[in-house]
């Protein structure tokens, strides 16, 4: 082959490079990422439940905001009436946060996991931390 | 095999191409997973064909007036106050006959008490607004059911075209980032990021759960809020009676704001 | 054939890497304001468009003039610019990418511009404008790369590069066109709203684009075996002359009925570029100085046995190009925005961080220039293009 050292230099290089983000997470633990759903509201809830049910809302949750979304801005309708049949109003600040009211601990756990940065919240204020 | 690599190159392009457009045209169309009949408007929403507004500043006398409405509007809905003048961004503002009303500046014999008076500015609400037709994404657009001019903060990209084509200075861009310069922050309501375009939405949020808007509410009859398109309605009555003008209403764009003049007995 | 671009002298790689270094800086100011946001630059709630957009309506008219060489030579088979049409074609590559890379500069939500394909309103005219200026690149790219590849081959360019070529022609005008009407369709600013602006903007544009190309094709001239032709380089001066004397009368124009009319809307842009108003007058002294080097280009251009001294060429076409870049690339805009729509007075200077963005993106057009002329310029050293 010609020039076989540097294609095979070359090879190695981008494979370290290709595997790098492996590489730099060995041996770094991997626990499972539960968010918690330890509030006041939540807890004080008789049955506890959310718009939609928990399997939806994981994989759906975006959908869901960007259908909302578009429905209250450019359509006009506020009212969502889940899967269990009871309305809600459509807003994040106000109706998502407001049970949800710890983000650290519930949409940051997935989404830092995730490394994924939305950024709905440098517009949608983020709901106070409150000290455990 | 013998292929050449421009052969290669554009087999793989090709097939590249290919593989990515169909797996969007079935992403496409698998979606959709929430219908429509699961969403419906409030059913405490004012309604009306066309909102329109009638002030009439000579029931806004003491400075006081004036700041009581711009507060109202500016408080719920976290409108900055920036500190630098070239990055101002206000939905609501006082401003001074001549101003308000340009075409008339040459005019120096005009009534003295009016040249002086106060305004107040806003979005027109226009019917023809010419915003709506400038903007690429249709990031603000004119509700069809209310004649409400929108602006979509999500999708707007801050072409500032929509700034351009406003006739009215109605809008205004976040040249900075507006959290540090929000006084008090209204929970209930976002703020805005850098980089989009904000102006008066005639308070749809509030309109949508059957409340009139804040500047109208706080106004104490100096702005009256309603559907021009009701022969019935007060703005139609005080149309009719007294003597009202428009914002450069030559330009077509038909604002909905009617400034009265004159007003108490001059009617 | 990119190859070529990749071996030069000293000369060359010490320009490469000189607007490399532009280029960075423009980067690491462009990151500050992808950060903070575009109140870092001048602009301001009353002046929203400022050096961004008017390089951008600058450079639209550069791009467009390609036309002007390839009307001649693909319509009328005028042999004489045989040599130079490629040299233009890239010229407009170039300044297409200048214009793409100056909006998305100026985007206050730059990661959204997808929105405009994914939300299309043809009845927006920055709509269009995203539509004319990709296919207008899109094409020039295909035409110059086919024709320079079948140069490099020594065999005509296939078939279905010539309704392609047609078709760069109307396209050319109607980049230009589109680009006014940004600007021509607006109620409420008097300054604009003038059905002569289009036709400004596409005499101005065969102005100073074929006024760079002389400078270019100089300079490729002066540092390479390749000669345009000194006959197609005096072809051309002819036709910067001539729109030129449009673009001067069609302004005198807009004085006429701005200052005859003795309407204030209409007026007070004016007074404001050239005297000044109430103390405010940031921008007399650069229009005045637009106007001075644009009477001094004509006056040279006018006389043939002056245009003929390659030298005085040059030099008028330096006035020419600079006179336009300071009348369509700033007081154009500014004349739009000042007075407000209030009549009140606010004032745009650019900033120090805007101007480097600005140079970053000239580099960056510079670079592509200098790499596609390097190409064109290998090939056609070759001889092996076809005779013309």
């Amino acid at each position: 082959m010609y020039n076989s050292g540097k294609i095979i230099a070359g090879l190695v290089v981008f494979l370290v490079l290709a595997m790098l983000p492996f590489l730099l997470n060995l041996g770094k633990a991997n626990a499972k990422i539960e968010p918690s759903i330890d509030t006041p509201e939540i807890n004080a809830m008789p049955q506890k439940h959310c718009v939609e049910p928990k399997a939806f809302m994981r994989s759906e949750h975006m959908q869901l905001l960007n259908n909302w979304r578009d429905q209250v801005v450019r359509n006009g309708n506020r009212i969502y009436v889940g899967s269990d049949g009871k309305e809600y109003a459509i807003s994040l600040q106000n109706t998502c946060m407001k049970c949800h009211s710890n983000k650290k601990d519930f949409c940051d756990k997935c989404h830092n996991y995730m490394a994924v940065k939305p950024y709905c919240w440098g517009c949608h204020i983020a709901p106070k931390e409150k000290k455990a | 095999m013998s292929m050449n690599r421009r052969q290669f190159l554009k087999l793989a392009s090709a097939s590249t191409i290919l593989g990515v457009g169909a797996a969007s045209v079935i992403n496409n169309i698998s979606k959709g997973s929430l219908e429509a009949a699961q969403i419906h408007p409030d059913p405490r929403a004012l309604k009306g064909k066309r909102w329109g507004f009638v002030v009439d500043v000579s029931k806004l006398t003491t400075e006081e007036d004036y700041q009581k409405c711009m507060n109202a509007c500016h408080d719920i809905h976290n409108v900055p106050s920036n500190p630098n003048p070239r990055h101002e961004v206000k939905w609501i503002w006082k401003d001074t006959y001549e101003h308000t009303f340009p075409n008339t500046a040459e005019d120096k014999i005009m009534n003295k008490e009016l040249q002086e008076k106060n305004f107040l500015l806003f979005c027109n609400h226009c019917a023809q607004p010419a915003c709506v037709r400038v903007c690429p994404t249709k990031a603000t657009f004119k509700r069809e059911s209310d004649g409400v001019v929108m602006q979509d903060m999500h999708r707007c990209i801050g072409c500032r075209f929509c700034m351009a084509a406003c006739p009215f200075g109605a809008r205004s861009f976040n040249y900075t980032d507006p959290r540090p310069n929000i006084k008090v922050e209204n929970k209930e309501f976002p703020t805005r990021m850098i980089g989009v375009v904000e102006k008066c939405t005639a308070c749809y949020e509030r309109l949508a759960i059957g409340q009139q808007p804040a500047c109208a509410e706080a106004s104490n009859g100096a702005i009256v809020f309603g559907d021009l398109e009701d022969p019935n309605s007060e703005v139609r009555k005080l149309i009719s009676e007294k003597y009202t003008i428009r914002r450069k209403p030559e330009l077509g764009t038909q604002p909905s704001i009617y400034y009265v003049i004159g007003g108490g007995e001059h009617a | 054939m990119l190859e070529k671009a990749l071996s030069g002298s000293n000369r060359y790689w010490a320009w490469i890497f000189f607007l490399l270094a532009v280029i960075g800086v423009g980067c690491l100011a462009y990151m500050k304001q992808l950060n903070e946001g575009l109140g870092i630059t001048g602009l301001s709630r009353d002046v929203s468009w400022g050096l961004y957009i008017g390089q951008f309506t600058f450079l639209v008219g550069v791009a467009a003039s390609a036309v002007m060489l390839v009307i001649p030579y693909y319509l009328h088979d005028f042999k004489k610019f045989g040599k130079i049409v490629i040299l233009g074609e890239f010229l407009a590559v170039s300044a297409v990418i200048m214009c793409v890379l100056f909006i998305m500069a100026d985007m206050g939500q730059p990661m959204r511009v997808a929105n405009i394909l994914l939300h299309p309103t043809p009845g927006s005219i920055v709509f269009w404008d995203v539509v004319v200026l990709n296919g207008y690149l899109l094409l020039n790219l295909i035409i110059g790369w086919t024709t320079l590849g079948a140069d490099r081959k020594g065999v005509r360019p296939p078939d279905w590069v010539k309704p392609l070529i047609y078709l760069s022609i109307p396209w050319a005008v109607s980049i230009h066109t589109v680009t006014a009407f940004l600007y021509a369709g607006i109620p409420g600013r008097h300054f604009w709203l003038t059905a002569v602006m289009a036709a400004r903007f596409l005499a101005s544009a065969f102005a100073g684009g074929p006024a760079l190309l002389i400078l270019l094709a100089l300079l490729v001239r002066k540092f390479s075996k390749f000669d345009p032709g000194t006959e197609a380089i005096q072809a051309i001066g002819k036709i910067v002359t001539y729109a030129m004397f449009a673009n001067v009368f069609l302004l005198g124009l807009e004085f006429f009925t701005a200052f005859y009319s003795n309407i204030p809307g209409h007026m007070h842009p004016f007074h404001y570029l050239y005297a000044g108003i109430d103390g405010h007058t940031k921008l007399v002294p650069l229009m005045w100085l637009s106007s001075i080097l644009a009477v001094v280009a004509l006056a040279i251009l006018v006389f043939p046995h002056l245009r003929r001294n390659e030298n005085i060429l040059a030099f008028a076409c330096v006035a020419l190009f600079s006179s336009l870049w300071i009348d369509k690339g700033f007081g154009l805009i500014i004349g739009g925005f000042v007075p407000n729509m209030f009549e009140g007075i606010t004032e745009y200077w650019p900033t120090m961080l805007e101007t480097l963005i600005t140079m970053g993106v000239w580099a960056i057009g510079f670079l592509l220039l200098t790499v596609l002329y390097k190409v064109a310029i290998a090939v056609r050293e070759d001889d092996t293009a076809v005779e013309h």
